[in-house]
């Protein structure tokens, strides 16, 4: 806090006012409604509600498609989160190492960041098109006859590609950005220890970079997580069927098309402690990371 | 940033980079053609006749459609609404955009200034609740928040699409990490020279934040801009349908029997595209450093 301060009494909470009553009202309200409608069993004629204890959660873990769903959302969000982070690091170190162009280079890395995930699911439809879609040509080549919405490892898989097309600039630019705030006296010191580009970047870079990964594994599963409901939307064009969704989708589903809103409640908690889990684990590892900058 | 990408390494050992910056050169191409092929793609496909999209697909022909489907997109109807067209969209999409960037960095930067400036009782309090709100994303609390926005009888109006989105944390941190770096003499001589809390506000602590707050205003214009599931619940009317939101139709549209209006889907979805890609670009640098800094 300042210590020059200022002494008024009213004005400091009328300046928190719209913030704390749009959270009060949209965020604890809302989020209060779930967790007691996921003890509930909600009349879908809406004549009341019966008090369920926690029968609504016990049938998510014996529902085979809450499991299904949740395994499908397990893979999904690792394989978004490694192999973006993969793709964007080895992007960023290069576009850290080249002389020419770096900042060409990172401009047209960079600007996929503000595609909304919808149309990157639009655009991953066009690409897998199954009559002429360049992506569905090449992988005919290997043998693989790629058919989205209608196998569901192919759809599957095509989500994970959009999902990860669309994440790649937001690590790129994190990952860049921690590059270059790696001293220059570390740069050369360790280019006259090492030889090798290699080694020197698992000795001295990689552990140098780490703080900034653990933050980006965290952001990553997050986006995997709840960000990519639009790009799922958009490829499964409303219709799910037996393709693979996301647990953040099913949700929506059972919520607003199925009419469970105890069930949908149960889950949306189950979420809720996911959440927490991560932002626990992000809160240490920015403690950490304070200490390494 | 520039000087730190020119280290020295080139230059002790000529011959053998050479091929090593060969190789980088490649990957990076190859990164940078992943990204943007797709949108040449959908480009190429908005200039050719829909029958031959239907055939063949993208290809490397330039045709001469772009306009005539250009002015479709901006100016016909959509096959799903009555009056809705692309301009319209395109109307809603700013002001949804405009509304959450503008509505966030307002709400934001008073909520810091009464945390940062005042002493308050329950500041400590404010704050923890303010942060516990990036447990709660939107997605998780979906249903809930449709309900009492129902209830409010904002379903349909701008402000039931804006306002329930625009608390923001992240802003939040952001100005108030900001505002306990401005040095604490300028509040000093502010008072000495008479001036109250909210002149000093107006006059002094805003006109300083204008990097900030134009950092903030991207992130938070391509938010708003990008925004899907919130409209798709709330607004069920077609004349608020941004471009994002209408992407929905479009992709359905695609599906028919005759010939799927390729084209002007493409022009569409460029639309919907090309607005907040520009303001990243053109403003690349507060962007980077306001996307880098709000997240520590």
């Amino acid at each position: 806090m300042k210590r020059a301060a200022f002494d008024n009494r009213w004005l400091p909470i009328l300046l928190l006012l719209p913030q704390l009553s749009i959270i009060c009202l949209f965020f604890y309200w809302p989020a209060w409604q779930a967790l007691r409608s996921s003890f509930f069993l909600q009349d879908p004629f809406g004549f009341g509600e019966t008090f369920v204890g926690w029968a609504n959660y016990t049938r998510l873990w014996t529902s085979s498609e809450y499991l299904k769903n949740a395994g499908f959302t397990a893979i999904f969000s690792l394989s978004v989160t490694g192999l973006s982070l993969a793709i964007a690091l080895l992007l960023a170190v290069k576009a850290d190492t080249v002389l020419r162009g770096a900042k060409t280079y990172r401009t047209l890395l960079m600007w996929v960041y503000a595609v909304a995930p919808p149309m990157a699911g639009f655009i991953a439809l066009i690409l897998f098109n199954q009559r002429w879609g360049p992506m569905t040509d090449f992988f005919a080549m290997f043998g693989w006859d790629l058919q989205v919405r209608l196998d569901y490892f192919d759809t599957g898989f095509v989500m994970v590609v959009a999902s990860v097309w669309k994440q790649i600039p937001v690590n790129f630019i994190f990952f860049l950005s921690g590059l270059q705030s790696i001293p220059r006296a570390v740069r050369e010191a360790a280019l006259i220890d090492n030889a090798s580009g290699f080694s020197r970047f698992w000795t001295v870079t990689f552990p140098l970079l780490a703080p900034t990964g653990f933050f980006l594994l965290i952001i990553n599963i997050t986006y995997s997580l709840f960000d990519t409901f639009g790009l799922i939307d958009t490829i499964l064009r409303n219709n799910p069927g037996d393709n693979p969704v996301t647990l953040v989708y099913q949700v929506y589903l059972d919520g607003f098309r199925g009419q469970d809103i105890g069930g949908s409640s149960a889950q949306s908690v189950v979420l809720m402690v996911l959440v927490l889990a991560l932002t626990i684990m992000q809160f240490r590892l920015v403690e950490r990371r304070i200490h390494y900058t | 940033m520039a000087d730190l990408t020119q280290t020295a390494p080139a230059r002790t050992t000529r011959s053998p980079i050479r091929w090593a910056s060969v190789l980088d050169h490649a990957i990076l191409i190859a990164g940078a053609a992943l990204m943007i092929v797709p949108l040449l793609m959908m480009l190429q496909m908005s200039t050719i006749p829909d029958a031959q999209v239907m055939q063949h697909g993208p290809s490397l022909q330039i045709g001469g459609e772009f306009w005539d489907n250009l002015r479709k997109a901006l100016f016909q109807s959509m096959s799903f609404s009555g009056e809705t067209t692309g301009l319209t969209m395109f109307r809603n999409s700013l002001i949804l955009g405009l509304g959450f960037a503008i509505g966030k960095i307002v709400v934001a930067m008073l909520a810091a200034y009464g945390i940062v400036y005042f002493r308050l009782r329950f500041a400590t309090l404010a704050f923890w609740l303010i942060f516990t709100t990036l447990l709660l994303p939107l997605e998780v609390r979906i249903v809930p928040s449709y309900e009492i926005t129902q209830k409010l009888g904002l379903l349909n109006s701008w402000t039931g699409l804006i306002v329930p989105l625009i608390a923001s944390a992240t802003a939040t941190f952001f100005f108030r990490q900001y505002f306990m770096s401005v040095p604490e003499e300028l509040v000093e001589a502010a008072r000495i020279d008479g001036a109250g809390p909210v002149r000093f506000f107006i006059d002094i602590l805003v006109p300083l934040s204008r990097t900030m707050i134009a950092a903030m205003f991207i992130i938070m214009f391509v938010y708003g801009w990008n925004q899907y599931l919130w409209p798709l619940m709330v607004s069920t009317q077609e004349d608020k349908v941004t471009l994002v939101q209408g992407i929905k139709q479009i992709t359905q549209s695609l599906e028919g029997n005759h010939i799927p209006e390729y084209g002007r889907s493409n022009v569409l979805a460029l639309l919907a595209v090309l607005p907040p890609v520009l303001v990243v670009l053109f403003f690349q640098r507060w962007f980077v450093k306001g996307l880098t800094e709000s997240d520590k």
